[in-house]
């Protein structure tokens, strides 16, 4: 199968593989996304996942620990890793004469990773250390009680580090038993993107991945959040000297026909949305006209995500000094009713969609971009979600981003938090 | 397979416009976009103490308003199109970035010769802006990497030195600044002299030459001022150490470090392959392996090496656990005596050598990465063909040019060491 110069092929162990040819630059960038995040998680083994994807690192009796940093740092290329709450992904993004060592060694870790007993105590204290360095920052604690309030049921209800309490007592045989039921070719992603020939990758590919065994099927989570009938509110009092406020409205999944219309109310309110947004600024967007430019906040963001079960679409704002959350929360409020209220003018809509042109090409310049994109498109409904994005983006109307304002921004489907800031505890509290 | 052609005088178009503008331009028709980065010759080294955060203040309200566009046409008139305009102060420079789609190219200089040359500083505008700041400020104090950072350059730097103060500024001289020091500062510091912008993508050399020189050729600023010579910088022969307690976190925050070598230090790639073996290559170098990957006392634990204009820092930075602070550094400081005192294994120096030179293809594969690759052989007189030899330069090095440059740079006992988090149970232990 083919779409605008990319391939999508299926392994007969069921692994899925993308491919697109970018010959601009002798650079090969390969994505294994296993479809494994703390969506994933139950209760008591929070934060799992993402210690999985720390002992990915620790090596395997082939490749001992510290062999790969140090091979890849040798051939000039960069490699990572991170865990989302629907996929846990790696990459590595080489010279293109380079590439079998990406090739190789990340189907070597898909079955032989060790989990060393020692290194797992050894990376229990590196993820505490991760957390506690997330938990100097007033906006992580916020951010971690305003989802817990708002999913009730579903795993989105905890943070990707995980709890505390889970970190401190999570053991080797949970880690590995998640490892086992997780990664295998079957539950995998493999995206190429690069100087190379698409015939010669994948016969490379099916050379590395092609005869590891599938593992036994993986049946989807149960987990459903019952709707939310009224709204929520948290205060977070912590040590601190600034306010946030954050609120977050139950929107539904990327593969819903809303998501796209979402995603322009998304661009209105807070600035461009979707691949490569993040480059183009955002002060001609209603919550930084309506919020900074009024000395309200100091910052505001509208955060929407592309996930595979229905998520947050989360409006966060700095409380500027003097001013307090109740202001900034009925200034976020004014401008949802706006958009409830009146069409979005055609000169905001034009903007929205030259941006997203525009991101776009921005997105499609490095070929880790673009692999990252299409390896995370597969998982939540298709790469052609991110292929498609400015032409979807493109059909939406003003009476579209009216409609799901007044469907999903609803008081009684938010939850509300406040984080106040307060003076120093008591040394022995 | 696509060849790896490097940015050098074979296809870098560099011209000097009568006004003391230095123009580079380079072409890459595969991207859609257009890349313009560059700097004016000013920053808060040309601050006094008691306007600390002047330069970043000017900067950043350079696109608050200009005298032929308000606040909100700037900035609709950028990212209408999808454009993104960045500027901001530093130490050395006020640095400017953008890119746009390449139709929009003429549009993108417009705007920054705009700001550059004509802004207003509305006073409605500068008002807002003083708030964001000194928000910006209070975010800041309760950042233990930023405090511990702070603190830090209060220890390695002599009080008279700009690196002792802080870029952006403190309440107190943020709060007092005026919108006629703003003008001031802007009047006597920004003009075309030593002036540098670089042209990256979608666009041919003589249409990029046309556009910056119908944008910027007619500039004049007879009364801008020169950077100052910065103060002398004495090696740390002693240990100086403070910390800083900040209620309710959870994690402290480590920087250790000493004055480093200038970008045009004679020894600046052998500081910087020590600095690649001590805490980068293979995930944090020696520092990783010692104190993440064995003892796991740190998320992260890594050193960097500034190497800019002036003497900027060489620091170790790393999050610890409170209770873990004086063994950290302990084993810091014996990776630091290991490196000034053993040379380092042939193994080590190719696995470095190899790093620095094989990235080079990933560094170029964006505009942005080519257009930063130029800057840089301009700001600090590297010549463009500066990469043409740099596999050379960096096969010549040496485990003997490494030992001399850490010597050189690290005393025994000498270094600035500061801590930011939670109150410690212990106090900073700087025996061994």
């Amino acid at each position: 199968m083919s779409y605008e110069n990319v391939s999508r092929h299926v392994l007969d162990n069921g692994m899925v593989i993308i491919l697109k040819e970018v010959h601009t630059a002798p650079v090969i960038s390969w994505w294994v996304l296993y479809r494994v995040g703390s969506r994933n998680e139950q209760a008591g083994e929070t934060g799992i996942s993402h210690w999985v994807e720390h002992m990915m690192f620790k090596g395997t009796p082939r490749f001992p620990a510290g062999s790969l940093d140090r091979a890849i740092d040798r051939a000039g290329g960069t490699w990572n890793a991170h865990t989302w709450l629907d996929h846990t992904a790696y990459h590595a993004t080489l010279p293109a004469d380079r590439i079998d060592l990406a090739l190789e060694m990340e189907a070597d870790r898909m079955v032989n990773a060790s989990f060393e007993p020692a290194e797992v105590e050894a990376e229990r204290t590196v993820i505490i250390s991760e957390r506690q360095g997330s938990e100097n920052h007033p906006s992580f604690w916020l951010r971690e009680e305003v989802q817990a309030a708002a999913f009730r049921v579903h795993p989105y209800h905890h943070q990707i580090i995980g709890d505390m309490a889970d970190l401190r007592t999570l053991s080797r045989e949970n880690l590995f038993q998640h490892y086992h039921r997780y990664y295998m070719p079957n539950n995998a992603i493999g995206v190429a993107v690069g100087d190379f020939d698409s015939d010669a990758m994948l016969a490379r590919i099916r050379q590395y991945y092609g005869s590891l065994p599938a593992g036994k099927p993986i049946s989807d989570i149960q987990a459903r959040e019952p709707q939310q009938l009224e709204e929520r509110r948290i205060t977070v009092e912590r040590e601190g000297n600034t306010s946030y406020v954050q609120i977050a409205y139950h929107v539904p999944a990327a593969t819903h026909d809303d998501w796209i219309c979402l995603s322009a109310l998304d661009s209105i309110l807070g600035g461009p949305s979707g691949p490569g947004g993040g480059e183009i600024g955002h002060r001609t967007s209603r919550l930084y006209k309506g919020l900074v430019e009024t000395q309200l906040a100091a910052g505001v963001s509208c955060d929407l995500s592309m996930t595979v079960d229905p998520y947050l679409l989360k409006f966060t704002a700095v409380v500027r000094d003097g001013r307090n959350h109740a202001e900034v929360e009925t200034a976020i409020d004014n401008e949802i009713a706006r958009l409830q209220e009146r069409l979005v003018a055609d000169n905001e809509l034009t903007r929205a969609k030259k941006q997203a042109h525009a991101a776009y090409a921005y997105s499609n310049e490095t070929v880790t971009g673009q692999a990252y994109y299409l390896a995370y498109s597969e998982n939540v409904g298709g790469y052609q979600l991110f292929l498609d994005y400015p032409q979807r983006l493109a059909a939406v109307t003003a009476e579209d981003i009216r409609t799901v304002a007044r469907r999903y921004l609803q008081k009684e489907k938010r939850t509300v938090g406040w984080f106040v800031p307060i003076g120093p505890r008591p040394a022995n509290s | 397979m696509a060849l790896l052609t490097l940015p050098s005088s074979q296809d870098i178009t560099r011209q000097q416009l009568p006004n003391g503008i230095t123009l580079l331009v380079r072409e890459n028709f595969s991207a859609q976009s257009v890349v313009v980065t560059g700097m004016v010759a000013t920053g808060a080294v040309n601050e006094i103490p008691e306007k600390q955060g002047l330069a970043a203040f000017t900067a950043a309200a350079l696109m608050r308003g200009t005298a032929s566009r308000d606040f909100a046409s700037l900035h609709d008139d950028l990212e209408s199109v999808g454009a993104s305009l960045q500027i901001s102060g530093g130490m050395h420079s006020v640095s400017f970035g953008g890119k746009c789609l390449h139709e929009d190219t003429p549009l993108l200089l417009d705007i920054l010769q705009d700001a550059l040359r004509s802004p207003v500083f509305p006073e409605n505008q500068i008002e807002r802006l003083r708030g964001e700041l000194l928000t910006g400020i209070q975010i800041r104090q309760q950042n233990t990497r930023f405090m511990a950072d702070r603190r830090f350059r209060e220890l390695a730097y002599p009080p008279a030195h700009p690196y002792h103060r802080g870029l952006l500024g403190e309440a107190e001289t943020i709060g007092q600044i005026t919108q006629e020091d703003l003008h001031t500062f802007h009047r006597e510091h920004f003009g075309p002299q030593d002036l540098i912008v670089v042209v990256v993508g979608h666009i041919e050399t003589d249409a990029a030459i046309r556009l910056v020189s119908d944008a910027l050729s007619d500039w004049a600023n007879p009364h801008q001022r020169r950077t100052p010579e910065l103060p002398a910088v004495p090696y740390l022969n002693a240990i100086h150490h403070q910390s800083q307690v900040i209620p309710g976190k959870s994690q402290a925050d480590i920087v250790l470090g000493v004055p480093g070598p200038l970008r045009a230090a004679p020894d600046f790639q052998a500081s910087r392959l020590a600095n690649n073996i001590l805490g980068i290559f293979g995930m944090y170098g020696r520092l990783g392996l010692e104190i993440r990957e064995k003892h796991g006392l740190a998320y992260y634990c890594y050193s960097h090496l500034a190497g800019g204009i002036g003497p900027g820092a060489w620091r170790v930075i790393a999050g610890v656990d409170p209770t873990n602070v004086n063994q950290t550094v302990r084993r810091i400081r014996a990776e630091i005596k290991r490196l000034r005192e053993e040379l380092v294994s042939p193994s080590e120096m190719e696995d470095s050598r190899s790093q620095l030179t094989g990235i080079l293809p990933l560094q170029l594969e964006s505009n942005e990465g080519v257009a930063n690759t130029i800057f840089a052989m301009e700001r600090y007189g590297l010549g463009l063909d500066y990469l043409l030899t740099y596999h050379d330069t960096i096969n010549a090095l040496t485990a003997e040019d490494v030992q001399r440059a850490v010597a050189r740079y690290w005393k025994p006992d000498g270094f600035a060491l500061a801590v930011a988090g939670p109150e410690l149970r212990e106090a900073i232990d700087t025996s061994w």
